[in-house]
């Protein structure tokens, strides 16, 4: 196997001109009340860039119709489109072939879409194995799997420092010949720790399990290559990667979605159809039941390649770089605890943490007066928080666009926030 | 580097966290779990984790206690802590009256005028309510005041013959 495509260290140079960047997002330049905004919640959702916004409305003032169906031009443009869409994503993941790339409406379906159809294979005394560092939409479509076949869900605990504790499930055997599938994320979404897919995936074929990857926080932000990582299916969502909500995407070994059944039944996902049965088309459609969302498949192609002329080596390095910036000044902060790594090595762009006495969504209200945007709570991983010990944490979450100025400014906000609840930050 | 001048919190904020509710939110009046009681109940906000258990002790028609745990922010916390200091040893019926006042309060969208006499600390909160997304926080302890008593006030009733727990 090759090394995983995961966090490398910067080389030189390879950075780029933040505000001509920034320059491209209009939402940037607006201002919350009296202040500019400081958007730091894109682990949430990223922002789009003119050249995205403008691909969506392109696509419904000239291109629009059904795709796959319709016998006129624009079923033919809207089809060109949306496949097309479907090649670059391929493309810009390392997918060998455009038809292992399935589009949903997000992340979420991808992975009920995983569970669902692998867990029809799923017998009393197989084990699935997740982290108790996921997202809930890693970890509940897998206990509705569990709850339908009688399998078992285990996990994968983590270190002090917030890393998977690889060595205790080594010791534990986590990872054993009743596993039938592994899922965990590439980057937590709380933690910002980048996961050692590819030596968990070795640990799951060594049993002869799948491996399923959460690609939500790792995909927009660092260089995938699906073969590098290990993966046999990969679930990610548009929004987090400048593209449009509501397109999520499951790529998947062909051979390995060649061999699933059917996810949601309806129209296009069919071959024959019969009052007394029916057979499936292959995939992609064989998961694409209805009428997909063309537009968002079109303008997601539209968002990769933009990602692509960037450089995603290049996006990888700034948020390596902001994330170091900002671990640096919010540790000056008395009391204040950051969840998981401190310093910026295998390590993606958001930050949760706490601060004594200050509840995170009184932090989070504090700073959105001031125009800083971060999300408070326990960001869809309460096992995780529990975990930890903690009972929520606010999370500030970077991309492409952030500046220094911008941490600068959250870093000063969570200081006024500790005093004006009477502490000394 | 740009570090544009950034003034003091903006007004709409300040208004909001009012001296009454930081000060609730560190001394919490009633907080604790307490004997006896004849209802308990577990309210979540899911979208930020805020929680409180609490339970209702009624005496009759009166509430003779109301006391919790809870962890949340300082609009969940100071709310459910106003609370009991309104409800306890107030008319069941009553006590359910101010929650649908507060709850009118809170859905007013910062347009409805509070009655003091009423709502007496209470009336702190009419600036949450031009925040939606934390309207939740400061109905959490009064949304479970409402499930607990109501759970109370029936199983007080059961032997009784069969009577409506709520007057309105």
């Amino acid at each position: 196997m090759t090394a995983p495509t995961q966090q490398r260290e910067v080389p030189a140079g390879l950075g780029y001109d933040v505000e001509a960047v920034r320059s491209q997002f209009p939402i940037l330049s607006r201002t919350v009340g009296d202040h500019p905004l400081r958007y730091l919640d894109s682990a949430n959702t990223s922002q789009k860039p003119q050249a995205v916004i403008d691909a969506i409305t392109e696509h419904y003032r000239d291109h629009n119709a059904n795709v796959a169906r319709a016998m006129h031009l624009l079923g033919a443009e809207a089809t060109a489109a949306y496949e097309g869409g479907r090649a670059r994503v391929a493309d810009f993941i390392g997918a060998p072939r455009p038809e292992e790339v399935v589009f949903t409406k997000n992340a979420s379906e991808a992975l009920n879409l995983a569970a669902h159809t692998l867990g029809s294979r799923l017998r009393e005394g197989d084990e699935v194995v997740v982290s108790v560092a996921e997202h809930h939409s890693n970890i509940v479509p897998w206990q509705l799997a569990c709850e339908r076949s009688g399998a078992t869900l285990r996990w994968f605990d983590i270190t002090e420092e917030g890393r998977l504790d690889l060595e205790a499930a080594r010791r534990e055997g986590l990872v054993n010949e009743r596993t039938k599938v592994v899922s965990i994320a590439w980057v937590s979404n709380v933690l910002g720790t980048v996961h050692p897919v590819a030596e968990v995936a070795a640990m799951a074929h060594a049993v002869g399990a799948v491996m399923v990857v959460d690609g939500c926080q790792g995909v927009p932000q660092l260089p995938t290559r699906v073969a590098d990582l290990g993966a046999d299916l990969l679930a990610f969502t548009g929004h987090k990667m400048v593209g449009p909500t509501g397109i999520g995407v499951l790529w998947g070994r062909y051979d390995l979605l060649e061999s699933l059944p059917p996810f949601l039944g309806g129209g296009e996902m069919i071959e024959v159809v019969r009052m007394t049965g029916s057979t499936y088309a292959p995939p992609p459609a064989r998961f694409e039941a209805g009428t997909p969302p063309i537009a968002g498949g079109a303008v997601l192609g539209v968002a990769a390649d933009w990602l692509a002329d960037l450089g995603m080596e290049r996006v990888a390095a700034h948020e390596q770089a902001i994330t170091r910036y900002a671990l640096e000044g919010l540790q000056t902060i008395r009391g204040l605890r950051i969840l998981g790594p401190t310093e910026a090595v295998q390590r993606g762009g958001a930050i949760s943490f706490t601060v004594p006495d200050v509840h995170p969504h009184d932090m989070a209200q504090l700073l959105d007066s001031r125009g800083i945007a971060v999300r408070g709570g326990h960001h869809c991983a309460r096992p995780l928080h529990e975990r930890l010990g903690v009972q929520s944490s606010t999370r500030a979450s970077f991309y492409l666009y952030t500046t220094e100025a911008e941490v600068d400014a959250l870093v000063e906000g969570v200081a006024r926030t500790i005093t004006f609840f009477g502490g000394t930050p | 580097m740009s570090n544009p001048s950034t003034g003091a919190a903006s007004p709409a904020v300040e208004e909001m966290y009012q001296e009454i509710i930081l000060d609730h939110y560190r001394a919490k009046h009633h907080s604790g779990l307490r004997d006896p009681y004849e209802a308990e109940v577990h309210h979540v906000n899911p979208s930020c984790g805020d929680e409180v258990t609490l339970r209702v002790h009624l005496d009759g028609d009166t509430v003779r206690d109301v006391s919790y745990d809870g962890v949340g922010c300082s609009i969940s916390q100071a709310s459910t802590s106003v609370m009991t200091d309104l409800v306890i040893d107030r008319r069941v019926d009553d006590g359910l009256a101010l929650h649908d006042e507060f709850l009118t309060l809170m859905q007013g969208k910062g347009l409805v005028e509070p009655d003091e006499d009423r709502l007496e600390d209470g009336i702190a909160f009419a600036g949450v309510a031009k925040f939606p997304a934390r309207v939740k926080c400061a109905l959490l302890g009064w949304s479970a005041f409402k499930d607990a008593v109501l759970q109370a006030g029936a199983r007080q009733h059961a032997d009784a013959p069969a009577t409506s727990t709520t007057e309105e």
